[in-house]
Protein backbone atom coordinates (compact mmCIF):
# COMPACT_ATOMS: atom_id res chain seq x y z
CA UNK A 1 0.00 0.00 0.00
CA UNK A 2 1.17 3.53 -0.59
CA UNK A 3 2.03 5.54 2.15
CA UNK A 4 -0.47 8.06 2.86
CA UNK A 5 0.66 11.48 4.00
CA UNK A 6 -1.80 13.44 6.13
CA UNK A 7 -1.56 16.52 7.51
CA UNK A 8 -3.72 18.78 9.58
CA UNK A 9 -2.83 22.36 10.47
CA UNK A 10 -4.54 23.61 13.51
CA UNK A 11 -4.69 25.37 16.73
CA UNK A 12 -4.41 23.93 20.44
CA UNK A 13 -7.60 25.43 21.00
CA UNK A 14 -9.24 25.84 17.65
CA UNK A 15 -12.93 24.52 17.42
CA UNK A 16 -12.74 24.16 13.49
CA UNK A 17 -9.32 22.53 13.53
CA UNK A 18 -11.05 19.73 16.40
CA UNK A 19 -13.77 19.01 14.45
CA UNK A 20 -11.28 17.34 11.55
CA UNK A 21 -9.41 15.43 14.46
CA UNK A 22 -12.31 14.24 15.39
CA UNK A 23 -13.02 12.62 11.98
CA UNK A 24 -9.69 11.49 11.30
CA UNK A 25 -9.67 9.90 14.91
CA UNK A 26 -13.17 8.59 14.09
CA UNK A 27 -11.66 6.55 10.83
CA UNK A 28 -8.67 5.67 12.32
CA UNK A 29 -6.61 7.61 9.82
CA UNK A 30 -2.79 8.65 11.25
CA UNK A 31 -1.86 11.87 10.74
CA UNK A 32 0.88 14.59 11.63
CA UNK A 33 -0.87 17.83 13.51
CA UNK A 34 1.09 20.88 13.08
CA UNK A 35 -0.11 23.32 15.81
CA UNK A 36 0.06 26.95 14.56
CA UNK A 37 0.29 30.24 16.21
CA UNK A 38 -1.94 32.23 14.81
CA UNK A 39 -0.19 35.52 16.18
CA UNK A 40 2.97 34.25 13.85
CA UNK A 41 1.46 32.63 11.34
CA UNK A 42 3.76 30.09 9.21
CA UNK A 43 4.94 30.12 5.64
CA UNK A 44 3.39 26.73 5.02
CA UNK A 45 0.00 27.72 6.27
CA UNK A 46 0.02 31.33 3.75
CA UNK A 47 1.14 28.51 1.40
CA UNK A 48 -1.62 26.00 1.33
CA UNK A 49 -4.19 28.68 2.60
CA UNK A 50 -3.92 31.37 0.43
CA UNK A 51 -7.44 32.57 0.38
CA UNK A 52 -8.21 32.86 4.45
CA UNK A 53 -5.01 32.82 6.43
CA UNK A 54 -6.82 30.18 8.49
CA UNK A 55 -6.65 26.52 10.46
CA UNK A 56 -7.52 24.02 10.12
CA UNK A 57 -5.87 22.82 6.51
CA UNK A 58 -5.54 19.25 6.02
CA UNK A 59 -3.00 18.24 3.40
CA UNK A 60 -3.76 14.86 1.81
CA UNK A 61 -0.33 13.48 -0.14
CA UNK A 62 0.79 17.32 -0.71
CA UNK A 63 -2.63 18.79 -1.34
CA UNK A 64 -4.26 20.87 0.48
CA UNK A 65 -8.13 21.97 1.94
CA UNK A 66 -9.60 24.21 3.47
CA UNK A 67 -12.87 25.33 5.58
CA UNK A 68 -13.46 22.45 7.98
CA UNK A 69 -16.92 21.52 6.49
CA UNK A 70 -15.42 21.09 3.04
CA UNK A 71 -12.40 19.07 5.05
CA UNK A 72 -14.83 16.90 6.60
CA UNK A 73 -16.97 15.69 3.28
CA UNK A 74 -13.66 14.91 1.59
CA UNK A 75 -12.25 13.20 4.91
CA UNK A 76 -15.51 11.07 4.30
CA UNK A 77 -15.48 10.67 0.45
CA UNK A 78 -12.25 9.56 0.43
CA UNK A 79 -11.71 6.60 3.77
CA UNK A 80 -14.99 5.16 3.59
CA UNK A 81 -15.29 3.34 7.15
CA UNK A 82 -17.34 4.48 9.97
CA UNK A 83 -19.38 7.23 7.72
CA UNK A 84 -20.12 10.47 8.92
CA UNK A 85 -22.99 11.28 6.26
CA UNK A 86 -25.59 8.60 5.65
CA UNK A 87 -26.29 7.47 2.11
CA UNK A 88 -29.57 8.76 1.59
CA UNK A 89 -29.80 12.17 0.01
CA UNK A 90 -32.50 13.84 1.75
CA UNK A 91 -30.61 12.37 5.43
CA UNK A 92 -27.19 13.67 3.93
CA UNK A 93 -29.08 17.18 2.99
CA UNK A 94 -30.59 17.26 6.41
CA UNK A 95 -26.88 16.91 8.05
CA UNK A 96 -25.32 19.58 5.96
CA UNK A 97 -28.59 21.72 6.34
CA UNK A 98 -27.76 21.51 10.47
CA UNK A 99 -24.15 21.41 10.12
CA UNK A 100 -24.69 25.05 8.04
CA UNK A 101 -27.12 26.16 10.95
CA UNK A 102 -24.44 25.86 13.64
CA UNK A 103 -21.52 27.71 11.29
CA UNK A 104 -24.07 30.23 9.96
CA UNK A 105 -26.25 31.06 13.10
CA UNK A 106 -25.94 29.19 16.53
CA UNK A 107 -21.77 29.74 16.81
CA UNK A 108 -21.87 33.10 16.10
CA UNK A 109 -25.16 34.41 18.29
CA UNK A 110 -23.30 32.51 21.30
CA UNK A 111 -20.19 33.94 20.21
CA UNK A 112 -21.82 37.28 20.06
CA UNK A 113 -23.16 36.62 23.64
CA UNK A 114 -19.50 36.25 24.56
CA UNK A 115 -17.87 38.87 22.64
CA UNK A 116 -20.22 42.07 22.39
CA UNK A 117 -21.70 44.40 24.92
CA UNK A 118 -25.36 46.20 25.30
CA UNK A 119 -27.60 46.09 23.11
CA UNK A 120 -25.53 44.20 20.40
CA UNK A 121 -25.17 41.39 23.34
CA UNK A 122 -28.55 41.82 24.02
CA UNK A 123 -29.80 41.09 20.78
CA UNK A 124 -27.12 38.29 19.87
CA UNK A 125 -28.62 36.33 23.37
CA UNK A 126 -32.18 36.62 22.21
CA UNK A 127 -30.59 35.52 18.60
CA UNK A 128 -29.40 32.14 20.50
CA UNK A 129 -32.31 31.51 22.51
CA UNK A 130 -34.02 31.10 18.93
CA UNK A 131 -31.47 29.21 17.70
CA UNK A 132 -31.14 27.04 20.47
CA UNK A 133 -34.74 26.26 20.51
CA UNK A 134 -34.84 24.83 16.88
CA UNK A 135 -31.62 22.60 17.56
CA UNK A 136 -33.47 21.46 20.79
CA UNK A 137 -36.50 20.91 18.24
CA UNK A 138 -34.31 18.83 16.26
CA UNK A 139 -33.08 16.54 18.76
CA UNK A 140 -36.78 15.09 19.28
CA UNK A 141 -36.23 11.01 19.60
CA UNK A 142 -32.78 11.49 18.57
CA UNK A 143 -29.61 10.51 20.54
CA UNK A 144 -27.39 11.91 18.32
CA UNK A 145 -28.31 14.43 15.18
CA UNK A 146 -27.16 11.67 12.87
CA UNK A 147 -29.78 9.12 14.75
CA UNK A 148 -27.79 6.24 16.61
CA UNK A 149 -24.00 7.25 15.70
CA UNK A 150 -22.45 10.79 15.11
CA UNK A 151 -22.68 12.26 11.86
CA UNK A 152 -21.38 15.49 10.05
CA UNK A 153 -24.37 17.99 12.20
CA UNK A 154 -22.77 16.52 15.59
CA UNK A 155 -19.55 17.04 14.98
CA UNK A 156 -20.06 20.72 13.74
CA UNK A 157 -21.96 20.89 17.13
CA UNK A 158 -19.76 19.25 18.80
CA UNK A 159 -17.64 22.44 20.33
CA UNK A 160 -20.56 23.11 22.43
CA UNK A 161 -20.02 19.88 24.38
CA UNK A 162 -16.41 21.15 25.91
CA UNK A 163 -16.69 24.93 24.91
CA UNK A 164 -20.05 25.87 26.59
CA UNK A 165 -18.92 24.93 30.39
CA UNK A 166 -15.92 27.45 29.73
CA UNK A 167 -17.82 30.65 28.53
CA UNK A 168 -20.22 29.76 31.44
CA UNK A 169 -17.69 29.91 33.84
CA UNK A 170 -15.95 32.71 32.75
CA UNK A 171 -19.25 35.17 31.88
CA UNK A 172 -21.21 33.43 34.73
CA UNK A 173 -24.08 33.45 32.53
CA UNK A 174 -25.63 29.97 31.49
CA UNK A 175 -26.68 30.41 28.30
CA UNK A 176 -27.75 26.29 27.14
CA UNK A 177 -30.03 26.20 30.35
CA UNK A 178 -32.81 23.70 31.48
CA UNK A 179 -34.97 24.73 28.65
CA UNK A 180 -32.92 22.75 26.24
CA UNK A 181 -33.02 19.20 28.22
CA UNK A 182 -31.89 16.97 25.09
CA UNK A 183 -29.24 19.68 24.11
CA UNK A 184 -27.72 19.38 27.42
CA UNK A 185 -28.35 15.39 27.15
CA UNK A 186 -26.90 15.60 23.84
CA UNK A 187 -23.76 17.44 25.13
CA UNK A 188 -23.27 14.65 27.69
CA UNK A 189 -23.39 11.56 25.36
CA UNK A 190 -20.85 13.76 22.79
CA UNK A 191 -18.64 14.14 25.38
CA UNK A 192 -18.80 10.88 26.60
CA UNK A 193 -17.33 9.66 23.07
CA UNK A 194 -14.04 8.07 23.12
CA UNK A 195 -13.10 11.01 19.94
CA UNK A 196 -14.10 13.62 22.16
CA UNK A 197 -13.39 12.37 25.53
CA UNK A 198 -9.18 11.88 24.27
CA UNK A 199 -9.07 14.60 21.88
CA UNK A 200 -10.57 17.75 23.71
CA UNK A 201 -8.09 20.95 24.88
CA UNK A 202 -7.81 20.71 28.50
CA UNK A 203 -10.71 22.43 30.28
CA UNK A 204 -8.21 24.65 32.50
CA UNK A 205 -6.39 26.21 29.59
CA UNK A 206 -9.34 27.17 28.31
CA UNK A 207 -10.78 28.53 30.83
CA UNK A 208 -7.58 31.06 30.77
CA UNK A 209 -7.19 31.48 27.51
CA UNK A 210 -11.24 32.57 27.10
CA UNK A 211 -10.92 34.59 30.74
CA UNK A 212 -7.79 36.82 29.69
CA UNK A 213 -10.06 37.27 26.49
CA UNK A 214 -13.06 38.25 28.00
CA UNK A 215 -11.42 40.83 30.07
CA UNK A 216 -9.69 42.45 27.21
CA UNK A 217 -13.35 42.26 25.31
CA UNK A 218 -14.90 43.97 28.63
CA UNK A 219 -12.35 45.85 30.26
CA UNK A 220 -14.00 46.83 33.99
CA UNK A 221 -14.60 49.97 33.87
CA UNK B 1 -43.33 6.63 -10.65
CA UNK B 2 -44.89 9.94 -10.86
CA UNK B 3 -42.44 12.29 -9.36
CA UNK B 4 -42.91 15.64 -7.38
CA UNK B 5 -40.77 18.20 -7.66
CA UNK B 6 -42.01 21.59 -6.38
CA UNK B 7 -39.39 24.72 -6.07
CA UNK B 8 -40.94 28.06 -3.94
CA UNK B 9 -38.72 30.76 -5.01
CA UNK B 10 -38.65 34.80 -6.04
CA UNK B 11 -38.46 35.56 -9.73
CA UNK B 12 -35.41 38.28 -8.86
CA UNK B 13 -33.66 36.01 -5.66
CA UNK B 14 -30.46 34.35 -7.14
CA UNK B 15 -30.81 32.16 -4.94
CA UNK B 16 -33.84 30.25 -5.98
CA UNK B 17 -32.45 30.24 -9.37
CA UNK B 18 -29.69 28.80 -8.50
CA UNK B 19 -32.22 25.91 -7.58
CA UNK B 20 -33.88 26.03 -10.74
CA UNK B 21 -30.87 26.23 -12.63
CA UNK B 22 -29.52 22.68 -11.09
CA UNK B 23 -33.06 21.11 -11.96
CA UNK B 24 -32.77 22.60 -15.87
CA UNK B 25 -29.20 21.04 -16.05
CA UNK B 26 -30.70 17.68 -14.95
CA UNK B 27 -33.51 17.99 -17.31
CA UNK B 28 -35.88 17.45 -13.90
CA UNK B 29 -39.58 18.65 -14.39
CA UNK B 30 -40.89 21.26 -11.62
CA UNK B 31 -43.70 22.86 -10.45
CA UNK B 32 -42.36 27.15 -9.49
CA UNK B 33 -44.47 28.80 -6.81
CA UNK B 34 -43.92 32.50 -6.70
CA UNK B 35 -43.77 33.54 -3.02
CA UNK B 36 -44.35 37.21 -2.07
CA UNK B 37 -41.04 37.49 0.21
CA UNK B 38 -41.07 41.14 0.87
CA UNK B 39 -44.89 41.16 1.61
CA UNK B 40 -46.60 37.96 2.77
CA UNK B 41 -44.60 34.77 3.20
CA UNK B 42 -47.46 31.81 2.66
CA UNK B 43 -48.18 29.17 5.24
CA UNK B 44 -46.51 26.41 3.65
CA UNK B 45 -43.26 28.29 3.30
CA UNK B 46 -43.38 29.04 6.72
CA UNK B 47 -44.63 25.48 7.56
CA UNK B 48 -41.68 23.77 4.87
CA UNK B 49 -38.68 26.41 6.43
CA UNK B 50 -39.71 27.26 9.71
CA UNK B 51 -35.94 27.97 11.12
CA UNK B 52 -34.99 30.44 8.24
CA UNK B 53 -38.31 31.38 6.86
CA UNK B 54 -36.88 31.89 3.20
CA UNK B 55 -36.41 30.91 -0.42
CA UNK B 56 -35.86 28.96 -1.64
CA UNK B 57 -37.77 25.80 -0.64
CA UNK B 58 -37.47 22.67 -2.65
CA UNK B 59 -39.93 20.00 -2.22
CA UNK B 60 -39.16 16.33 -3.20
CA UNK B 61 -42.25 13.70 -2.91
CA UNK B 62 -43.33 15.83 -0.09
CA UNK B 63 -39.98 16.39 2.06
CA UNK B 64 -38.88 20.17 2.16
CA UNK B 65 -35.39 20.99 2.04
CA UNK B 66 -33.80 24.48 2.35
CA UNK B 67 -30.81 26.27 1.62
CA UNK B 68 -29.76 26.45 -2.27
CA UNK B 69 -26.39 24.73 -2.42
CA UNK B 70 -27.77 22.38 0.08
CA UNK B 71 -30.76 21.66 -2.05
CA UNK B 72 -28.51 21.92 -5.18
CA UNK B 73 -26.08 19.28 -4.07
CA UNK B 74 -29.67 16.81 -2.91
CA UNK B 75 -30.06 17.31 -6.76
CA UNK B 76 -26.87 16.17 -7.90
CA UNK B 77 -26.77 13.15 -5.99
CA UNK B 78 -30.44 12.71 -6.72
CA UNK B 79 -30.11 12.71 -10.65
CA UNK B 80 -26.57 11.43 -11.80
CA UNK B 81 -27.42 12.61 -15.71
CA UNK B 82 -25.29 16.14 -16.45
CA UNK B 83 -23.26 15.74 -13.42
CA UNK B 84 -22.54 19.42 -11.77
CA UNK B 85 -19.74 18.04 -9.51
CA UNK B 86 -16.45 16.02 -10.44
CA UNK B 87 -15.60 11.90 -9.58
CA UNK B 88 -12.39 12.84 -7.57
CA UNK B 89 -13.08 13.80 -4.54
CA UNK B 90 -10.39 16.46 -4.12
CA UNK B 91 -11.63 18.24 -7.06
CA UNK B 92 -15.34 17.82 -5.56
CA UNK B 93 -13.91 19.83 -2.34
CA UNK B 94 -12.16 22.63 -4.60
CA UNK B 95 -15.68 22.90 -6.17
CA UNK B 96 -17.11 23.18 -2.63
CA UNK B 97 -14.29 25.70 -1.57
CA UNK B 98 -15.31 27.75 -4.17
CA UNK B 99 -19.01 27.98 -3.96
CA UNK B 100 -18.37 28.49 -0.25
CA UNK B 101 -16.12 31.39 -1.00
CA UNK B 102 -18.91 32.95 -3.13
CA UNK B 103 -21.73 32.56 -1.22
CA UNK B 104 -19.41 33.79 2.07
CA UNK B 105 -17.52 36.12 0.76
CA UNK B 106 -18.18 37.69 -2.42
CA UNK B 107 -21.78 37.95 -2.41
CA UNK B 108 -22.11 40.18 0.96
CA UNK B 109 -19.12 42.12 -0.25
CA UNK B 110 -20.04 42.41 -3.59
CA UNK B 111 -23.81 44.03 -2.43
CA UNK B 112 -22.26 46.01 0.46
CA UNK B 113 -20.50 47.93 -2.69
CA UNK B 114 -23.30 48.34 -4.77
CA UNK B 115 -25.61 50.03 -2.34
CA UNK B 116 -23.44 51.26 0.10
CA UNK B 117 -23.49 54.70 1.10
CA UNK B 118 -20.82 57.07 -0.32
CA UNK B 119 -18.61 57.75 2.33
CA UNK B 120 -17.99 54.27 2.76
CA UNK B 121 -18.11 52.96 -1.05
CA UNK B 122 -14.41 53.15 -1.79
CA UNK B 123 -13.62 50.84 1.16
CA UNK B 124 -16.70 48.41 0.25
CA UNK B 125 -15.74 48.69 -3.26
CA UNK B 126 -11.89 47.77 -2.72
CA UNK B 127 -13.00 44.69 -0.83
CA UNK B 128 -15.60 43.37 -3.67
CA UNK B 129 -12.23 43.60 -6.23
CA UNK B 130 -10.50 41.40 -3.71
CA UNK B 131 -12.91 39.10 -3.74
CA UNK B 132 -13.32 39.16 -7.36
CA UNK B 133 -9.65 38.94 -7.98
CA UNK B 134 -9.58 35.51 -5.80
CA UNK B 135 -12.47 34.05 -7.77
CA UNK B 136 -10.62 34.87 -10.83
CA UNK B 137 -7.59 32.76 -10.13
CA UNK B 138 -10.32 29.98 -9.20
CA UNK B 139 -10.57 29.84 -13.11
CA UNK B 140 -7.10 29.25 -14.23
CA UNK B 141 -7.63 28.99 -17.86
CA UNK B 142 -11.39 27.28 -18.12
CA UNK B 143 -14.56 28.32 -19.85
CA UNK B 144 -16.88 27.98 -16.69
CA UNK B 145 -15.29 26.85 -13.09
CA UNK B 146 -16.65 23.84 -13.82
CA UNK B 147 -14.62 22.87 -16.71
CA UNK B 148 -15.64 23.01 -20.04
CA UNK B 149 -19.36 22.54 -18.74
CA UNK B 150 -21.78 24.60 -16.07
CA UNK B 151 -20.45 23.16 -12.33
CA UNK B 152 -21.49 24.13 -8.44
CA UNK B 153 -19.33 27.23 -8.59
CA UNK B 154 -20.94 28.36 -12.11
CA UNK B 155 -24.12 28.17 -10.31
CA UNK B 156 -23.13 29.02 -7.02
CA UNK B 157 -21.82 32.05 -8.89
CA UNK B 158 -25.10 33.14 -10.74
CA UNK B 159 -25.07 36.50 -9.09
CA UNK B 160 -21.92 37.66 -10.50
CA UNK B 161 -22.59 36.20 -14.26
CA UNK B 162 -26.24 38.30 -13.97
CA UNK B 163 -27.29 40.08 -11.88
CA UNK B 164 -24.21 41.48 -10.92
CA UNK B 165 -23.68 42.97 -14.49
CA UNK B 166 -27.40 44.75 -14.10
CA UNK B 167 -26.41 46.25 -10.38
CA UNK B 168 -23.39 48.03 -12.30
CA UNK B 169 -25.87 49.41 -14.84
CA UNK B 170 -28.11 50.65 -12.42
CA UNK B 171 -25.73 52.27 -10.45
CA UNK B 172 -23.25 53.43 -12.58
CA UNK B 173 -20.37 51.47 -10.02
CA UNK B 174 -18.40 49.04 -12.07
CA UNK B 175 -16.70 46.68 -9.95
CA UNK B 176 -16.60 43.51 -12.41
CA UNK B 177 -14.86 45.26 -15.80
CA UNK B 178 -13.22 43.66 -18.94
CA UNK B 179 -10.19 45.84 -17.96
CA UNK B 180 -9.89 44.92 -14.28
CA UNK B 181 -11.45 40.65 -14.67
CA UNK B 182 -11.12 39.70 -18.16
CA UNK B 183 -10.89 36.23 -17.32
CA UNK B 184 -13.96 36.86 -14.99
CA UNK B 185 -15.55 39.13 -17.65
CA UNK B 186 -15.18 36.95 -20.39
CA UNK B 187 -16.68 34.04 -17.97
CA UNK B 188 -19.87 35.87 -17.28
CA UNK B 189 -20.80 36.36 -20.89
CA UNK B 190 -20.30 32.82 -21.70
CA UNK B 191 -22.52 32.00 -18.51
CA UNK B 192 -25.18 33.78 -19.65
CA UNK B 193 -25.31 32.77 -23.28
CA UNK B 194 -25.52 28.95 -21.99
CA UNK B 195 -28.66 27.76 -23.39
CA UNK B 196 -29.81 26.35 -20.33
CA UNK B 197 -28.49 29.31 -17.66
CA UNK B 198 -30.40 31.84 -20.27
CA UNK B 199 -33.89 29.91 -19.67
CA UNK B 200 -33.34 30.55 -16.00
CA UNK B 201 -33.24 34.13 -15.53
CA UNK B 202 -34.84 36.71 -14.44
CA UNK B 203 -36.13 39.02 -17.45
CA UNK B 204 -33.46 41.31 -17.52
CA UNK B 205 -35.68 45.10 -17.61
CA UNK B 206 -37.31 43.73 -14.87
CA UNK B 207 -34.43 42.96 -12.90
CA UNK B 208 -33.05 46.32 -14.25
CA UNK B 209 -35.42 48.55 -12.96
CA UNK B 210 -35.81 46.86 -9.34
CA UNK B 211 -32.46 47.33 -9.02
CA UNK B 212 -32.69 51.08 -10.02
CA UNK B 213 -35.53 51.43 -7.96
CA UNK B 214 -33.38 50.12 -5.10
CA UNK B 215 -30.30 51.90 -5.91
CA UNK B 216 -32.63 55.19 -5.28
CA UNK B 217 -34.38 54.12 -2.78
CA UNK B 218 -30.21 53.20 -0.82
CA UNK B 219 -29.55 56.95 -1.98
CA UNK B 220 -32.28 58.44 -0.14
CA UNK B 221 -31.62 56.60 2.84
CA UNK B 222 -27.64 57.44 3.05
CA UNK B 223 -29.06 60.76 2.24
CA UNK B 224 -30.92 61.40 5.56
CA UNK B 225 -28.71 59.82 7.65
Amino acid sequence: MAAEEVKLLKTWSSRFGLRVVWALKLKGIQYDAIDEDLSNKSALLLQYNPVYKKVPVLVHNGKPISESLVILEYIDETWKQNPILPEDPLEKARERFWAKFNDEKLLPSIWGAFTKEGKEREEAIAAAVENLKFVEEELKGKKFFGGEKIGLADLAFGWLAYLICVFDEVTGFKIVDERYPLLLAWMQEFSQLPIAKDNCPPHDKLVIKYQALYEKLHPAK
Amino acid sequence: MAEEVKVFGAWGSPFSRRVELALKIKGVKYEYIEEDVYGNKSPLLLKYNPVHKKIPVFLHNGKPIAESLVIVEYIEETWKGNPILPEDPYEKAMARFWAKFVDEKCLPALWTAGFSPENERAKAAEEACECLKTLESALNGKRFFGGDTVGLVDIAANFIGYWLRLIQEATGHDLLSAEKFPALFKWSDEFVSCSVVKDSLPPRDKLLAFFKARFAGAAQTNASN
